[in-house]
């Protein structure tokens, strides 16, 4: 039972080569480049949902922080597509290997920490006093504060992964619960079947959400480094 | 005596006792395995996802084939929650 639950997230390998790196590629391939003025449907819904969240996404922040507007809308893209993906029936999620989200993290929050302090090294350094601090307290808030920035890419990495993976596991356990009950009480079994249609409908909603908060995060890093 | 030169077959007019002679004889260079997926992208994405009224037939063809290589995959592993008896 232990190695049957944990069975899915291991690294799928084909003829003993792992084939990670096809299914990562995998949701580049499903958003087609748009061509001409007026594009098909599916390039037209992709097209006017990017704007939408771009416009969302990128409108807090100065001309300087917009410039990086199109590593965020790729990266949003990127994990949302991954995640919705991996709710289909038997595939794999990169995004619930711990490697591949502390991979996103750290160069992502590496590089608003260092256009901040490069860019407006007093305004960021300003950042780790908070505003009318009494004065005795000063030195233990600005230690308490360092820390908090360096926990800033384990959290957004440890987040994501635990999110996803924890939703994956209910619904296994939860799927495996009702096929049990189906030959011992249908109606608990119906019920439980109820909670895992439930449930099914809170993972889509996290699968987009997730990579929103990921992607808002690194925005409010870098508005604050900007 | 008639000299018979071998002419380029597209894959879809190879006879499948031919395939693994037909496989070595398409170059392996990487430009070349490239434009080969390239090409079958494209042929694809013209066909099905690239038309006038479209729906979500094209991209929902490429999940279903998703979910069954993913299946072939995992198979070793999904054979021991199976019921029979006899595997």
């Amino acid at each position: 039972m232990n190695e049957n639950l944990f069975a899915p997230f291991m690294i799928p390998v084909m003829l003993g080569i792992p084939i990670t790196t096809l299914i990562i590629i995998l949701p580049s391939m499903l958003f087609p480049a748009p061509n001409r003025l007026i594009n098909n449907r599916t390039i037209a819904i992709q097209q006017w949902l990017t704007k939408l969240t771009s416009k969302q996404l990128m409108n807090v922040h100065s001309p300087k922080g917009q410039t990086w507007s199109l590593m965020l809308i790729s990266l949003f893209l990127f994990i949302a597509s991954t995640n919705l993906l991996g709710m289909l029936p038997h595939s794999f999620t990169p995004t619930t290997q711990l490697s591949m989200n502390v991979g996103m993290a750290i160069p992502l929050w590496a590089g608003t920490v260092t256009t901040g302090f490069r860019n407006k090294t007093k305004m960021s350094l300003a950042h780790l006093l908070p505003q009318g601090t009494p004065t005795f307290l000063i030195p233990m808030l600005v230690i308490i504060e360092t820390i908090s920035l360096f926990i800033q890419p384990v959290a957004l990495a440890v987040r994501l992964t635990a999110n996803i993976t924890a939703g994956h596991l209910l619904m296994h356990l939860i799927g495996e619960t009702t096929l049990a009950l189906m030959n011992i009480n249908l109606f608990s079994a119906f019920i439980t079947f109820t909670i895992l249609a439930l449930l099914t409908i809170l993972e889509f909603a996290v699968a987009l959400i997730q990579a929103y908060v990921f992607t808002l995060l690194v925005s409010l890093y870098l508005h604050d480094n900007t | 005596m008639v000299l018979v030169v071998p002419v380029e077959k597209k894959l879809m007019d190879v006879k499948i006792k031919d395939l693994p002679n037909w496989i070595l004889t398409q170059g392996f260079t990487p430009k070349g395995t490239m434009r080969a997926f390239q090409r079958g992208y494209y042929q694809y994405d013209n066909k099905y996802v690239n038309i006038n009224k479209g729906s979500t037939l094209g991209v929902s063809m490429v999940l279903a084939a998703d979910v069954l290589f993913n299946y072939c995959v995992s198979y070793k592993e999904l054979k021991r929650e199976q019921l029979r008896k006899n595997h």
